[in-house]
């Protein structure tokens, strides 16, 4: 597929790997926000190809994984009634929750939805006006103006059986958290492009400036992934710190307008807790008061109660980059995608879901 | 292409064969035959094709910058 192939050229990956090794003079630590570059490292061994100093910290840009287990508790509740159909993201289903996972309410009679788009959802509730029809809001910014438009659309046709369960999350802070901790080993990042796809870069100078951290906005292909690297190496070898663009085929400085126009139309920025990272200030998206109706926990009268995750999981320390995958004692073990003990098991972006589909359930550490 | 809203523009978007409908809201000024980055069944952002090749010309540049310097005095 044009667009696509060529950016997966094994010649110049070899080329980008010998002039990472050229370039680096000593050790350097990078975070790969997203997890569809957690996936595509892996997938393709990027970092088996890049110099031993050169080591990748795989990021927390997995929503399904941060999304916290209280709400996937309330999920479970909701979907759980009766006359009511539950959608979400297939990720979504097999994530387990304190007790079940959405595949089990469904399995023991619940009408779960996996749908592709949110905007489906808004199709089925019209379509079933004797149900309430709720959506699992889960996403990053990518994710936000398809959630926005679904809101939008219901209000606008007087779709009143249709709700969303809120759980957007924003990556700029959640780099500001990785970064004040006392833990934080990140020297560079690579930031998610389709993030800033639709938010664009500006947010991110500001860190770049406080922190004297490198931010190069990267894409999700091979080498893709091998320039932006190349080129977070670069600034920290001349001890730059800027916010630079590798992926302009698909990022403008400015992101895309009429999305964040809807995006600010339809939500307000809340404070949200990550799971396996605790609560993050204005690092979530909220319903405004305006659009308050479509919120499914308070429509269904839901309240925020705290609940233990298990404790073997390490998904927390993943998640935070402190640790990787196969450090996890649980990893391969009695932790597997088939009975996961976190979301980072399960998500087609989650890290140890990564290492074990792509380096096996014996997959070592090579750090 | 259809819908004659704005924000209920809709089109067909073929991924290397298997084609889709997706919300074209977002990209307003998006012709037929224009690449496009969709997420969960909305285009984001057109693919801008003077930029497409950056990934190629980045090496060829860090590669000419490096024979200048060892070349240099």
């Amino acid at each position: 597929m044009k667009y696509l192939d060529e950016y997966r050229d094994a010649g110049t990956a070899r080329q980008y790997a010998r002039e990472i090794a050229r370039v680096t003079t000593r050790p350097w630590s990078i975070m790969e926000v997203c997890g569809g570059q957690t996936h595509s490292i892996l997938k393709f061994g990027i970092d088996q190809l890049l110099p031993q100093r050169i080591t990748l910290i795989h990021g927390p840009g997995c929503p399904v994984c941060v999304t916290p287990l209280e709400l996937i508790d309330q999920a479970l509740e909701i979907a759980a009634r009766p006359k009511t159909i539950f959608c979400s993201f297939g990720d979504m289903l097999r994530v387990p929750g304190s007790r079940a996972d959405l595949l089990s309410v469904k399995a023991a009679g619940g009408d779960v939805r996996m749908v592709y788009s949110p905007l489906d959802a808004v199709r089925i509730a019209a379509e079933n006006p004797g149900s309430e029809v709720v959506f699992f809001a889960v996403g990053f910014e990518t994710t936000a103006p398809a959630t926005a438009m679904a809101v939008f659309q219901a209000a606008r046709k007087g779709v009143r059986n249709f709700s969303i369960l809120v759980s957007h999350v924003l990556v700029p802070p959640a780099m500001e958290a990785l970064l004040s901790s006392p833990q934080c080993r990140v020297q560079g990042f690579l930031a998610a492009g389709h993030v800033c796809a639709v938010m664009g870069c500006a947010e991110y100078e500001p860190i770049a400036a406080k922190y004297h951290v490198p931010i190069v906005v990267t894409g999700f292909e091979p080498l893709d992934i091998l320039q932006g690297v190349l080129m977070c190496v670069c600034q920290l070898e001349q001890g730059r710190a800027e916010v630079e663009n590798q992926y302009a085929r698909a990022v403008r400085r400015t992101g895309n307008p009429a999305a964040r126009e809807l995006i600010s139309q339809v939500f307000t920025v809340v404070p949200r807790k990550w799971r396996g990272v605790g609560e993050i200030p204005k690092s979530g998206l909220g319903l405004r008061e305006a659009y308050g109706a479509f919120d499914a926990a308070k429509k269904f009268g839901l309240t925020d109660r705290a609940v233990a995750e298990p404790a073997e999981c390490l998904s927390g320390l993943v998640l935070q980059g402190q640790i990787k995958p196969p450090e996890c004692p649980a990893f391969g073990k009695n932790c597997t995608p088939e009975h996961p003990l976190g979301a980072t098991m399960v998500s087609s972006e989650g890290a140890c879901a990564a290492y074990y589909r792509y380096r096996g359930r014996a997959a070592e550490v090579t750090v | 292409m259809s819908g004659d809203e704005p924000l209920s523009r809709t089109g067909k978007v073929d991924f290397g064969g298997i084609v889709k409908e997706v919300c074209l809201a977002y990209v307003p000024e998006a012709k037929v035959g224009d690449y496009v980055i969709v997420h969960v069944g909305f285009a984001l952002s057109l693919v801008e094709e003077s930029e497409a090749m950056q990934v190629f010309q980045y090496l060829k540049e860090m590669d000419e910058l490096a024979g200048l310097k060892e070349g240099g005095p």
